[in-house]
């Protein structure tokens, strides 16, 4: 057998955990060995993990910092869930559900170009701003849109119901701050697993394409990297567009799991932005499956922190702000190599240690 | 190369990693004999885990989802609270035809995907009967998956036509639609004001929705509206703008159908300006005068719909109000006088139904749902309240102003 | 006349805006970190000062001495446990995230110990409302007390960083940290004095916000906050006179947005304008140019 290359191994580890993980949880499933609250928890779960892989790309390959990720999230949402709410009795559910998931994507990915070419001009925190008001106003926006439909075909306000002059009978389809109700409970874990490998595998083989080193010769050095040829405004509205297309996947996923879709700060304001960036920067920076680890444990920790129940939310803040100093200071880095496994075995491994970015 | 993971994180993430899932592990065993039982007993209502009690008469395992952090957690927390009182009240008394009653309340920091978490973990504790949610769109959710389970749900704040939408769902407060046109009824029976400005939460479900229906009505009862302008939860500090506009335009009325956190400053910024309307409410502005520290002098003449006041003169009220701030420091408002008449409204239909703690949810939830339009409460919201088949309750908003820093029934 | 009407409350919303993104731009500066929790810290002044004065029946200068005491101790010891440890960590990324944690904590004590329930918060200006124009324009005491707290801020400021040894310091330690050593100058005692004075700003920034717009609750610090955020990156951050600027026109396009456009989305053009205008200085009004050297 022919020796296959260390990223090859590397990628095909990260395949195999979610795979295993999905082969676990579905003989825990058949056995009937779960939660109520595991299994409600699945979708979500890989709905977090496609955000997070989707911000690395823009963030750790790229290297630029933007907070406006829900905001993509919203796009997806709305325009699958709009159209599948449109189709609802026209279409059998599963090549309906495909084709919302193809709506988001191109939705999200539109607006990703369009914010991306006035955007990526700027730089650090004046863009990570930018991409923060992106994200705010996309909320706004569907805050305050009214869709209906009646036999006249669409109408759209931005005032209120009754400016849609719909007629008797007319369905609402947007209506404002409730936003969509009723949307067909389409997603399932095994969609969403899918889902998952699917974006894993458009990442990590962009990541160690040609294009995925031009991406990363930009983030390591702009300057050097415009002058060996390569188009920095291409490479980075690839990486910008295909993040943000992916984010529309994820928020159709989101809008497809729970009947009710509204634009709350809470699950797509800034908040929810931060909260991608989060698993992104816990995960470590540019690292693919530190990102599906993050988001994974992130998003169940709350949850198995119910028994808390007044004291819960604080000790999640308490261990999120351990957990970064453990995983980011130096000093923790440093007393992790002292008592590292591989120390203690004698094996002479530690030169992989906080390799996240050390061209820099 | 770089996209490779240190192996020390690696170890202490997928150690992290490890610990949730040995703990989602053995919950799910634990878990899993109750999920098993549950299956068995959706057949044969016979339930292995409480036959231990039923001794003393069983318990009803009754759950509650609310917003308890986050921005929307005073409403939360006022459920919760009321609801245990509520609990608490009734377990002294003997509980319901001899059982207790246990209460669960978890945590859904007002969102959709949250409260389904926490109806699921209500679900592992085998929850029978839910008290909740508290607010609109994560109940719009969860309505969804009471109604699968065939699980009896009672809403008290739950306002929004759509959360209670099935058969086995219920509410405490009045719906959006109803408020909405209950207050331009008022407003124009009463003669109370023809130029009618209104100030909205724009991103609010709630506020919205009333907004929507009054503004509907407002033309049949002759009301000219004549400024409406919204704000949303990103800019709740400044309402200068609203207040200008509606004085500019020459309103006599200014309708609020907002929260009092909002409300208190909007009257403080009127009063700033020396603009003096009529200010009218629903009920999302009780609880205006309990704010620790406020002006009540700002809210001199304020009138409002609501089918609650904590300074009511019946003993109920008075005995309620006294028992909560005993316990939690707080004047309730409103969203804990429903809560407190959900679960007194649960404890009248389980015992018209005749239900006993070692039903299953299922068939609790067939039961309760005809008993519970059946019964008729006299609670803190309303005196002979009773329900009907679309879960929506039948009782009389009562229209209070604020004269010297207390409600007047009008 | 309406609109001058306007234009005041948009210098009031501003000002308060602009005193705390004084704050936030301070700690930028130096410490080149995003400090997510600043806006928390201000709602924990506010608390203090209301339990000082509501609790116990301090005079309110008294309380606001206290709330800065109060909240300098709390600035300082976040920056030690939480922030110091990461500061030479491989991203700066990573203590923006640990701030966001410290956020979280922040809110959730202040909701264990305080509840959900608003609290009102009694002004403790005393300076009455100023009416012009027979009535049609009022000035409230707080706007007055809030533009010359912001304006006394910005210029005590401007003069400690400038003629200062401990300003000297500062500017060389945001210049450059490994130099800034080399000089013999102590970086980490003078990262903590930022963080201090930062907090302080934080607690006269929480005091007027809630005396201006009285409702306590444990979130109350967060959406300023974020505003805040984006009032001193419009004005260009690291900048204290851009801080200030950057404030009062974001106050100002807010009011007047919601005036003259739509009051439902406000919010939307005011992040409109703001994207504008970082495209067209993309370093904010008053932020420096960096030449990019290879």
């Amino acid at each position: 057998m022919k020796k296959i290359n260390k990223s090859t191994k590397n990628n095909l580890i990260t395949y195999g955990i979610v795979v295993i993980a999905y082969v676990i949880v579905m003989l825990l499933n058949v056995t009937g060995h779960i939660s109520s609250l595991m299994e409600g928890l699945l979708v979500p779960l890989c709905i977090y993990v496609i955000l997070a892989v989707s911000l690395n790309l823009v963030v750790g390959i790229l290297g630029e910092l933007s907070i406006g990720h829900a905001g993509f999230m919203c796009v997806g949402a709305f325009s699958g869930a709009f159209f599948s709410m449109c189709m609802k009795e026209a279409m059998p559910a599963m090549a309906r559900f495909l084709l919302a998931l193809v709506i988001g994507a191109v939705c999200a990915a539109a607006c990703g170009m369009l914010i991306g070419v006035p955007v990526l001009r700027l730089k650090g925190d004046y863009l990570a701003i930018v991409t923060l008001a992106f994200g705010e106003i996309i909320k706004n926006l569907m805050n305050v849109l009214y869709i209906g439909k009646d036999s006249r075909g669409f109408h759209v306000s931005t005032k209120d119901m009754i400016a849609l002059g719909l007629e008797p009978g007319g369905k609402t389809i947007i209506n404002g701050p409730q936003g969509i109700t009723g949307t067909p409970h389409d997603a399932s874990f095994t969609i969403g697993i899918i889902l998952v490998l699917l974006t894993l595998f458009i990442i990590l083989n962009l990541v160690h394409s040609r294009d995925g080193r031009a991406i990363m010769a930009i983030r390591d050095n702009r300057i050097a990297a415009e002058s060996i040829g390569i188009n920095v405004m291409k490479y980075k509205m690839m990486a910008f567009t295909i993040s943000a297309s992916i984010a529309g996947v994820a928020g159709v996923l989101y809008a497809h799991n729970l009947s009710t879709l509204t634009a709350l700060p809470k699950n797509f304001g800034y908040n929810m932005s931060i909260m991608i960036l989060v698993y992104v920067v816990l995960g470590g920076i540019g690292n693919i499956r530190g990102s599906v680890i993050a988001a994974v444990v992130l998003t169940l920790l709350p949850e198995m922190l119910r028994g808390l129940s007044d004291y819960r939310m604080l000790i999640y803040a308490i261990v999120l702000i351990g957990l970064m100093l453990f995983n980011w200071s130096p000093k923790a880095i440093a007393l992790r190599e002292k008592y590292s496994l591989r120390r203690i075995l004698g094996k002479t491994g530690t030169k992989n240690v906080s390799e996240n970015r050390t061209e820099e | 190369m770089k996209k490779q993971l240190s192996m020390v994180v690696a170890a202490a993430m997928v150690a992290a990693a490890l610990a949730g899932c040995g703990s989602s592990a053995s919950d799910a065993g634990t878990e899993n004999a109750d999920t098993v039982t549950e299956n068995a007993d959706a057949g044969t209502a016979e339930d292995a885990g409480e036959s231990a009690d039923a001794g003393s008469g069983g318990t009803f395992k009754i759950g509650g989802i609310g917003p308890v952090t986050g921005a929307a957690a005073v409403y939360g927390q006022a459920v919760k609270n009321a609801a245990q009182l509520a609990v608490d009240e009734i377990n002294a008394a003997g509980g319901i035809n001899g059982a207790m009653i246990e209460f669960n309340f978890q945590d859904d920091e007002h969102d959709a995907e949250k409260a389904v978490n926490a109806y699921n973990t209500l679900k592992d504790w085998n929850m029978q009967m839910l008290l909740g949610t508290v607010t609109s769109t994560p109940c719009t959710a969860v309505v969804e998956k009471t109604h699968e389970d065939n699980l009896f749900q009672l809403t008290p704040s739950g306002s929004a036509v759509e959360s209670i939408q099935y058969d086995n769902a219920f509410r405490v407060c009045f719906s959006d639609p109803n408020q909405g046109t209950a207050s331009a009824q008022y407003i124009g029976e009463n003669k109370l004001a023809t130029k009618v400005a209104i100030i909205y939460n724009s991103s609010d479900v709630y506020s919205s929705g009333i907004y929507q229906t009054f503004a509907a009505e407002a033309g049949n009862q002759g009301i000219e509206i004549v400024s409406a302008e919204a704000f949303t939860a990103d800019s709740n500090t400044d309402f200068s703008v609203q207040l200008q506009k509606a004085k500019d335009s020459g309103a006599e009325l200014v309708f609020l159908p907002i929260y009092y956190t909002e409300a208190s400053i909007i009257l403080g910024q009127a009063d700033k300006m020396g603009y003096a309307p009529i200010f009218f409410g629903c009920d999302g502005l009780d609880g205006i005068l309990a704010v620790e520290d406020f002006d009540t002098a700002l809210a001199e003449g304020v009138m409002l719909l609501t089918p609650f006041a904590a300074d009511a003169e019946d003993e109920l009220t008075q005995n309620f109000v006294k028992a909560y701030q005993e316990n939690f420091g707080d004047i309730p408002n409103q969203f804990a006088a429903d809560a407190y008449d959900g679960i007194y409204a649960m404890k009248a239909a389980i015992e018209k139904a005749g239900v006993t703690p070692d039903m299953s949810a299922s068939d609790i939830c067939d039961a309760l749902k005809v008993s519970m339009t059946e019964i008729t409460i006299d609670g803190l919201t309303g005196a002979g309240m009773t329900w009907n088949a679309d879960g929506e309750p039948n009782k009389e908003p009562k229209a209070v102003k604020i004269t010297d820093g207390a409600y007047a029934a009008m | 006349m309406s609109f001058i009407s306007y234009l005041i409350n948009g210098i009031s919303l501003g000002s308060v805006y602009a005193i705390i993104a004084l704050g936030y731009t301070m700690v930028y500066g130096i410490a080149k970190m995003l400090n997510f929790a600043h806006g928390d810290v201000i709602m924990i002044g506010s608390y203090v000062v209301f339990v000082m004065v509501s609790g116990m029946g301090l005079s309110p200068i008294l309380a606001v001495i206290v709330s800065m005491a109060v909240c300098t101790v709390l600035g300082i010891t976040i920056e030690r446990v939480a922030y110091k440890p990461l500061r030479m960590a491989a991203s700066p990324l990573a203590v923006l995230i640990t701030a966001i944690g410290v956020s979280y904590l922040l809110q959730n004590i202040a909701l264990l110990i305080f509840s959900a329930n608003p609290k009102s918060f009694k002004s403790v200006v005393t300076i009455p409302t100023v009416s012009l124009a027979e009535g049609q324009l009022m000035i409230s005491g707080e706007t007055i007390v809030t533009i010359a707290a912001c304006i006394i801020i910005m210029t005590g400021l401007t003069l400690f960083i400038k003629k200062t040894k401990a300003g000297q310091a500062m500017l060389a330690v945001s210049e450059d940290k490994g130099a800034a050593q080399l000089m013999g100058i102590n970086v980490n005692g003078t990262i903590a004095l930022t963080f201090a004075i930062g907090s302080a700003l934080a607690a006269i920034a929480g005091v007027l916000l809630c005396s201006t717009y009285p409702s306590l609750t444990p979130y109350t610090g967060a959406m300023p906050g974020i505003k805040a955020f984006v009032a001193a990156v419009f004005g260009g951050i690291g900048s204290v006179p851009g801080a200030m600027i950057g404030g009062i026109l974001l106050g100002i396009i807010e009011i007047l947005s919601k005036a003259y456009i739509s009051s439902q989305m406000a919010d939307a053009i005011v992040f409109a304008v703001l994207i504008v205008v970082l495209l067209v200085k993309p370093t904010g009004i008053l932020g420096r140019e960096i030449q990019e050297k290879v």
